[in-house]
């Protein structure tokens, strides 16, 4: 049975956060870099493409230099709008535009263990169990590959952890961790079994592919060829810019959004060379690095800022943006976590952001955390609602009823005070009990949410993956691992 | 009249121009100095002092970065006539750096490598996507003590396990302390392939190299 998805739609809030002009400048100033700098594409399929559309290659260092029309008129055959399948149809999630779905983070390489609460390396049963937590909850719409499950073989990994999201979840799959030509191969064999053939997917995409660019200004070669693969098929595909203040970008915001823009726009650009038509995403997270160390810091007004600013730009390409929000720098489920995650999250969403990574990692997406996944989910059903903005007429400005209470009365005991009472946002998580109640017991959202994430492993049961079609794709990774 | 020229040294490392630190120290060659004290009584003061206003918070990573760059050109441009003179600087110890095999992310790498080159390693950076057999070449050409492996992705990490299995089968383990770093290694990894170290940014490996190799 479909549940349903929790999706930011028509909002009532608005920001704007770069005029046209900037816009302009921006976009201009990308041009500029693509055309005089040049972006690194290490990958000979790459360069062939570039080079037979006219851009000027230097092979040796692997250098793209297209001037503004030839990336202009590639970009303009991306198709704005098409949906993300689910495995379950009903979980379709259409990116129009005016839909913001969440997803859960990726791609951690440590849990806090569930039923311990001990930190320890990320393994294959923790990318099943956080799907079924993800299949239950209204509030994620799709995955990405939460952690790395790494007791399976390198070579292979990627493919063991979309089994085991797909044997766990109906919803759809954006998959980060595939960047290598030979799985993603594999990976759209898998993905054909589902809805029942290569072709189907181009139409029921269940899968999509998120390739991370490497700043500054280049590409990874796995990654180029994974993405190519995949828009052979209509698998729809991103490629993120992760450049950072100080350090894989320069210190200011505009200049880093220049470079960012500069490594998705080509990236989308081949893709669009090479499958004209091709469902493509533009995916970003963007962050200061830490003044004092370089780190990835995963919060900070910086991150809020590009948060919103990135889906504006997308929009200026009309392409769907995969957009990094959450994805706190704190190390446990705390104030820094709840300051991070709200702000950058409500950033990206007052924009509109079609898809935002994700609920549940701390420590700059590091450490998995069931408490941190439930509290995210939180946090974005608090934005949900605040998105919904006051709607004003004659039922909300209820005269009636303020009439009838009059001076010094109250409305508890209204029809109309019942009939929309549940519109007032009920928290799951906040701490609105007496004094003397948090005092005899001081537990608090943590162990809620943990107790929550608990309750759903032990009762939910997503509707299984047809046994054939496992046994398939055991196949399908097996013959990759004896290649 | 010299002590003028040190503190113009000092002063280039801390403002991290090395255009100025390479013309002084052509400068100091000129006028008959001996490069050693050119490093010693003149550009190290700088970063000693860079490395304090950072330890108290009023300096910034790409200020240790700039002055880090700036001492490594002004030692390059007296590497000639120390050998001249058949003398050389002390190092504390020489690192072979590389971001290995199927890794191509090598930000945090070079990082080191900067701040190990102006904290008095010799450094031989091998770039990025490096075999083990190239690594472990590299250390017996330059008799190395310390190797640094770098590495982003879950799937490239074991590599790091890699090169130091064959640094075992070469006998070179006992010679080369081997420290680690990249976002996915932990401690938990660090004692599963029984490497010497990690740090978690480029001061702390700094700090954990001086400890490996035996000073404080």
């Amino acid at each position: 049975m479909a549940r349903a998805i929790k999706s930011i739609t028509n909002p009532n809030l608005h920001l704007q956060i770069l005029t046209p002009e900037d816009v302009k400048k921006i976009h201009d100033a990308t041009l500029w870099i693509v055309e005089k700098t040049g972006v690194r594409f290490p990958s000979k399929r790459a360069l062939d493409i570039w080079e037979a559309h006219g851009a000027r290659v230097d092979h040796e260092k692997m250098i793209v230099r297209a001037e503004a029309g030839l990336i202009e008129s590639a970009l303009k055959s991306c198709p704005p709008i098409y949906p993300l399948a689910a495995r379950d149809p009903q979980q379709n999630l259409l990116l129009d535009g005016n839909h913001v779905f969440v997803g859960t983070d990726g791609c951690g390489v440590e849990v806090m263990d569930i039923r311990t609460g001990q930190r320890r390396i990320s393994s294959l049963q923790d990318v099943r169990e956080i799907a079924r937590i993800a299949d239950a909850t209204e509030e994620v719409a799709f995955h990405w590959v939460p952690v790395s499950a790494q007791d399976m073989p390198p070579e292979t990994r990627g493919l063991h952890e979309l089994k085991a999201i797909w044997e766990n979840s109906t919803k759809h799959l954006q998959t980060e961790s595939i960047y290598s030509e030979r799985e993603a191969r594999a990976a759209i064999e898998m993905a054909a079994l589902i809805v029942g053939d290569k072709n189907e997917l181009r139409n029921r995409p269940v899968l999509s592919l998120m390739q991370c660019s490497a700043s500054p200004l280049g590409h990874d070669a796995g990654s180029l060829d994974a993405a190519l693969v995949a828009s052979e098929y209509g698998i729809p595909t991103g490629f993120m810019t992760m450049a950072a203040n100080l350090t894989t970008g320069p210190a200011t915001l505009a200049g880093n959004l220049a470079v960012g823009n500069a490594e998705v726009i080509t990236g989308t650009a081949l893709i669009q060379l090479a499958f004209p038509g091709a469902p493509v995403f533009y995916a970003a997270a963007q962050t200061a690095s830490d003044l004092r160390t370089g780190a990835y810091t995963g919060g900070g007004p910086e991150d809020f800022l590009y948060g919103a600013a990135t889906n504006v730009l997308a929009d200026f390409y009309n392409i769907p943006l995969s957009m990094g929000s959450f994805a706190t720098g704190a190390k446990e489920p705390n104030w820094q976590a709840g300051i991070e995650n709200s702000l950058s999250t409500f950033m990206a969403c007052v924009s509109m952001s079609d898809m935002l990574l994700g609920v549940g990692l701390l420590h700059g997406s590091r450490i998995w955390s069931f408490a941190e996944m439930m509290l995210d989910c939180e946090i974005y059903s608090i934005i949900h609602k605040t998105m919904q903005g006051i709607v004003v007429n004659d039922e909300t400005l209820a005269l009636d009823t303020i009439s009838t209470v009059g001076a010094g009365g109250n409305f508890l005991s209204q029809k109309h005070t019942l009939k929309h009472m549940r519109e007032i946002f009920l928290s799951q998580f906040m701490d609105r009990r007496p004094y003397s109640e948090w005092e005899t017991r001081r537990e608090d959202a943590r162990d809620w949410a943990l107790a929550k994430a608990n309750k759903i492993l032990n009762d939910h049961q997503p509707e299984p993956l047809d046994d054939k079609i496992s046994a398939e794709m055991e196949k399908i990774i097996s013959s990759v691992e004896r290649h | 009249m010299n002590e003028e020229l040190f503190d113009k040294m000092a002063q280039s490392i801390i403002d991290g121009d090395s255009d100025i630190a390479v013309a002084l120290a052509k400068q100091s060659i000129e006028t008959g100095m001996d490069p050693l004290d050119a490093i010693t009584k003149g550009f190290v003061n700088g970063v000693n002092k860079v490395g304090e206003n950072f330890s108290c918070g009023q300096a910034f990573l790409p200020e240790l970065v700039m002055a880090g760059e700036a001492m490594k050109a002004a030692v390059a441009t007296l590497e000639p006539e120390m050998q001249k003179r058949g003398t050389s600087r002390q190092v504390f110890g020489k690192v072979v750096l590389a971001t290995v095999e199927g890794d191509i992310h090598e930000i945090g790498k070079s990082l080191v490598g900067t701040m190990l080159s102006a904290s008095g390693f010799q450094v031989y950076d091998l770039g990025v996507d490096v075999p083990a057999a190239k690594i472990i070449t590299k250390v017996r050409e330059v008799d190395a003590n310390l190797v640094g492996l770098s590495a982003l992705l879950t799937t490239t990490m074991v590599k790091q396990k890699e090169v130091i299995d064959e640094l075992d089968k070469q006998g070179l383990r006992k010679q080369v302390k081997v420290m680690v770093g990249g976002a996915p290694v932990t401690r938990e990894w660090v004692q599963k392939i029984e490497a010497d170290g990690y740090s978690e940014d480029a001061i702390g490996a700094v700090a954990l190299a001086k400890k490996l190799v035996g000073i404080s």
